[in-house]
């Protein structure tokens, strides 16, 4: 279904994707003991002695790390397998006390699943969907600290050992734009289960990119994984980059060598990191310290009843039961966060209007959506630290939907809001905001406005209608913004009538 | 009275409850025996005199205050040097782990030294328990107390803790711990003429013990007899949250229940234990032992284990496999020797440090396991080892259909000269070929004196239970000791 081709000099290739996605669990406590697992920790300080491997030591596995994989599991609507195993990966690294990272090979935690994606964000009918093949929970490494003495590199083992969840897509992906749907719309599943913050540029999240190319129709062709990448942006450009490559390299009358390659973000290129003859040979076997992990019917069940509304059935929700247009559905399901806010918003603005969700909502998602998502990206903000609380919010709109202010009046008290921190009752209070019903006021300043503009009079009654809009904006002006808007309009109506 | 260092487990706990003797008393006499004797032996690796008298200080006081007293109260045992023990050196008796001080306590050490136990030091061992002779230890090999009639060469003690069955044999601890993978308890009681059982998996927790093969590695008391191995095993055993394999069932008060009573009971014989060639002594030495559990009661059965031929070479896959992968955590990086030539990169270091820090038979094992875990072998090794393993565990649970306990030799032949067999890992292997089934499947397995050969060596009798029925396993034992009279004890030549 996607259109996008590599143009060579040969004709059309078809880039052919999959993703590996490392999600670092949010759990207190590391996959197999019981250090701490914050970010940004001083060196060294978050490791037990089983972290560090000591002799002797023994990994016993924490059941939230397992709770949460099985949850992500389930929101992906994918097979749960009650019986699965840990096997040891067999290197050596500096990074890796053991000698060893205890991960699943034969026996996943998490079978297959899928993500359905909207590559275009303008076009948010058309999606697609991804399979994914395997989620298995593993051990990540430490960290190697090469800038802290001239001939010696240190290690820190803060992350050695913490939870790691895998999660194995099908090679479905046929564009950057899919990949980086893909990996956006895996981030925002993981940030509703909670079971990933999805912080890419701390690490919490990461991809591996495998990339093929192949003439359209063809069978796939050989592919390259590039490691570690951190961010949606940099999985796109790695897309971009490697499959134009790779044309350029068969089109030379060359061959795709099965390789291990990395990500230059500066330069937005990849180069080889080792090739498949360097490939480590891992010696997977069955951790013998560990017995397989069987899970209870009652505790899947527990883990499926713990899940929120996910994001697609949300969305699905917005649209059909709230009559949002797709566009805001969209935008306002894409985090976690931002739903929360709106649905805050949105059960608040009824109390105070008196009216249902559904009869607030449109006119909420439209103000969220551009009033203060503009406002806030202006000050180069987010909802997360807005200043601006759900409450203030639906306040602001109550004021606007019982007539004390006008839509006009609203962008300015919501920019006082920004700037103060109060209420916006507070602010409409204290300014004088409030809007004009007073026919006797009206009716004064209309009159001012049409003896001040006689000509302009003279022309609106010889068929120069457009000006009507010009007696309204100047009786507005003269008012400071604060006459009601409808009555403003009934009396030049019937001055001029 | 005898000698305080002639005493076991019961006798000196009751001892000092009565108030015959003090702990310290106990004590020191057991650390001049150390002394003495060490330098002969070479059964400690390092000795902790201060240890042992601080524990003992620790019941004397307890008991003037009268306060209750554990279960091991003033009693001096030897730790084997694979047990992680807080603030002492713990070597594995390999010299890439010389000068670990472990800042942690292995949780079945701890439970000694919670019974009222006393540490009089760390027992040498073959290099991580890879061995049957102690030849591996890099702190020179142990001697056998043990000597042949008219004959002065040096025995080995058996291996892997054989600092541990000589200390226990010449009577310079009172009881030691053990651990068993294919038969390290086991072999070196026999050798030396004492007692020691290997529990079902997961009775001790491996927690702080040096892994060699994981799936395999059980921790045992090695003691004077029958009934102090009983003592002594209620207080290692117990579920512990931090070894995942270690079995959460209460521990039964075996010590109390023991009985030589074996009436109801049947003993199997199985048919394949009964190799070509098989020693005449070790052959005379299973028919008596038919003879003593047919006294006590017991029916015996012919029965048949129609795998036990491939357990050996089945062991000599999974164990290497295991201590492959465990063994890679001794890299230089973090702890113990690190070798780091000039200019060395980080696989140089590697590759120094494990080549000055481990013996020859660590690195053998070593490429053994890699070897069979690697692509393209795994599962012409790996796999098929661990079906064949799974024949031989079915073979025991067909035999325990029929019978109670199963008796064989513990091992083909009594303590052969150091060096002896040192030269040929084939032949030194098949010391365990007795021992490895029981190994594999998990078993509880004791070793108990028979008697001496011609030679005046010791002799084991070996006896197999069902999975958690160490109780089975100590009442056959305690009936072969009544009846077997063991007695002898080896000359002091030290």
């Amino acid at each position: 279904m996607s259109s996008y081709r590599i143009q060579g000099a040969t004709g059309e290739w078809e880039v052919v994707i999959g993703l590996e996605v490392h999600a670092q669990i949010s759990t207190q406590a590391k996959l197999f003991s019981g250090a701490a697992t914050a970010f940004g920790a001083e060196p060294n300080t978050q490791v037990s002695l089983v972290d560090a491997a000591m002799p002797g030591m023994l990994p016993v596995p924490n059941a939230e790390c397992i709770r949460q994989a099985v949850r992500t599991g389930i929101a992906i609507g994918a097979v749960i397998n009650p019986w699965s195993r840990f096997d040891r990966k067999n290197y050596f690294y500096a990074d890796l006390p053991q000698g060893y990272q205890i991960s699943q090979l034969y026996h996943p935690l998490v079978g297959e699943g899928a993500v359905t994606i909207t590559p275009d964000d303008k076009k948010p009918d058309e999606t697609k969907v991804i399979g994914v093949e395997r989620i298995h929970v593993e051990q990540d490494a430490g960290k190697l600290m090469h800038d802290q003495h001239p001939t010696m590199s240190y290690v820190d083992l803060n992350r050695s050992g913490v939870a790691l969840m895998e999660i194995v897509s099908k090679p479905d992906m046929r564009s950057p734009a899919e990949a980086g749907a893909y990996l956006a719309k895996l981030r925002t599943i993981l940030r509703y289960v909670g079971s990933c913050d999805g912080n890419m540029d701390q690490g919490s999240m990461r991809a591996d990119v495998n990339v093929s190319v192949r003439r359209p129709g063809e069978p796939f062709g050989t592919r390259t994984e590039t490691k570690n990448v951190n961010s949606v942006r940099f999985v796109m450009a790695t897309v971009e980059y490697e499959a134009s490559r790779q044309v350029d390299v068969l089109e030379a009358g060359g061959k795709i060598v099965q390789e291990t390659r990395l990500f230059d973000p500066d330069t937005g290129t990849t180069r080889s990191m080792r090739s498949k003859e360097d490939a480590h040979d891992y010696r997977y076997f069955p951790d013998p310290d560990l017995l397989p992990l069987v899970l209870q019917p009652a505790f899947i069940e527990e883990c499926r009843a713990s899940l929120p509304e996910l994001p697609d059935a949300k969305r699905a929700r917005y649209e059909t039961a709230l009559g949002l247009s797709a566009y805001n559905a969209g935008v306002l399901t894409a985090e976690a966060e931002t739903a929360r806010w709106f649905e805050r918003l949105i059960a608040e603005s009824a109390r105070r209007q008196g009216k249902t969700e559904a009869e607030v909502a449109r006119a909420a998602s439209n103000w969220l959506t551009s009033e203060l998502f503009g406002a806030l990206n202006k000050l180069g903000r987010t909802l997360s630290d807005s200043p601006v609380s759900p409450e203030a919010g639906a306040e602001l709109l109550a004021l606007v939907g019982d007539g004390t202010i006008s839509g006009s009046i609203a962008k300015q008290v919501l920019e006082k809001m920004l700037e103060s921190g109060d209420a916006p009752g507070v602010i409409v209070e204290r300014e004088g905001l409030k809007q004009t019903s007073d026919t006797g006021a009206i009716e004064a300043a209309v009159d001012a406005v049409l003896a001040a503009n006689a000509d302009k009079v003279e022309q609106y009654r010889a068929g120069k209608e457009a000006l009507f809009g010009f007696f309204v904006g100047q009786t507005m002006k003269a008012m400071q913004g604060k006459g009601n808007p409808q009555l403003v309009n009934q009396v030049i109506k019937a001055r001029l009538g | 009275m005898s000698e305080l260092t002639d005493l076991g487990i019961a006798a000196i706990r009751d001892g000092v409850a009565k108030g015959d003797f003090t702990a310290t008393e106990v004590a020191q006499a057991f650390n001049a025996a150390v002394a003495e004797a060490n330098p002969a032996l070479n059964a400690f690796i390092v000795t902790t005199p201060d240890h042992a008298l601080a524990a003992a200080q620790r019941v004397d006081a307890a008991r003037a205050a009268g306060q209750p007293l554990g279960k091991l109260a003033g009693v001096p045992i030897g730790m084997k040097d694979l047990f992680a023990t807080k603030g002492v050196q713990t070597t594995a008796a390999s010299h890439i782990l010389e000068g670990f001080v472990p800042p942690y306590e292995s949780t079945v050490s701890q439970r000694l030294w919670d019974a009222g136990a006393g540490m009089l030091g760390k027992l040498n061992l073959d290099q991580f328990a890879m061995g049957s002779s102690n030849e591996t230890s890099a702190f020179g090999n142990v001697i056998s107390p043990w000597r042949a009639a008219g004959d002065n060469a040096g025995r080995a003690p058996g291996g892997s803790s054989g600092g541990s069955s000589a200390a226990v044999a010449a009577r310079i601890a009172a009881a030691a711990t053990g651990t068993d993978t294919g038969g390290s308890i086991r072999q070196p009681a026999a050798f030396t003429g004492i007692s020691g059982i290997k529990p079902t998996y997961g009775r001790c927790s491996r927690w702080g013990i040096v892994a060699f093969a994981s799936s395999l590695d059980q921790a045992g008391p090695m003691a004077r007899d029958v009934t102090d191995c009983a003592i002594m095993l209620e207080a290692m055993a117990g579920f512990d949250a931090k070894d995942s394999t270690s079995l959460d069932l209460p521990v039964p008060a075996w010590s109390a229940q023991l009985s030589d009573d074996l009436k109801g009971l049947k003993v199997g014989i199985p048919r394949e234990y009964r190799i070509d060639g098989l020693n005449a002594d070790v052959a005379k030495s299973w028919d008596d032992g038919i003879a003593w559990l047919k006294d006590a009661g017991a029916q015996v059965v012919d029965i048949s284990l129609p795998h036990t031929r491939y357990a050996l070479p089945t062991y000599y896959i999974i164990a290497p496999a295991e201590a492959s992968s465990n063994l890679a955590r001794y890299d230089g990086v973090r702890y113990g020797l690190r070798d780091l030539p000039e200019g060395a990169g980080l696989q140089d270091m590697y590759a120094a440090t494990r080549a000055a820090g481990f013996g020859s038979e660590v690195k053998r094992r070593i490429m053994i396991g890699t070897y069979v875990l690697s692509a393209g072998f795994y599962d012409a090794y790996y796999t098929q080892a661990q079906k064949v393993r799974t024949l031989i565990a079915r073979d025991f649970e067909e035999a325990f259909r029929q019978v109670d306990v199963i008796l064989t030799p513990t091992a083909p032949s009594a303590a052969f000269v150091l060096g002896q067999k040192s030269d040929d890992p084939l032949e030194m292997y098949l010391n365990d070929v007795f021992s490895v089934p029981a190994s594999l499947a998990g078993l509880p397995a004791m070793s108990v004196p028979a008697g001496l050969d011609r030679q005046g060596l010791p002799l084991g009798l070996h006896l197999i239970g069902r999975p958690f029925d160490e109780q089975g396993v100590l009442n056959a034992g305690l009936a072969i000791e009544r009846r077997a009279a063991f007695t002898a004890r080896p000359e002091k030549w030290w």
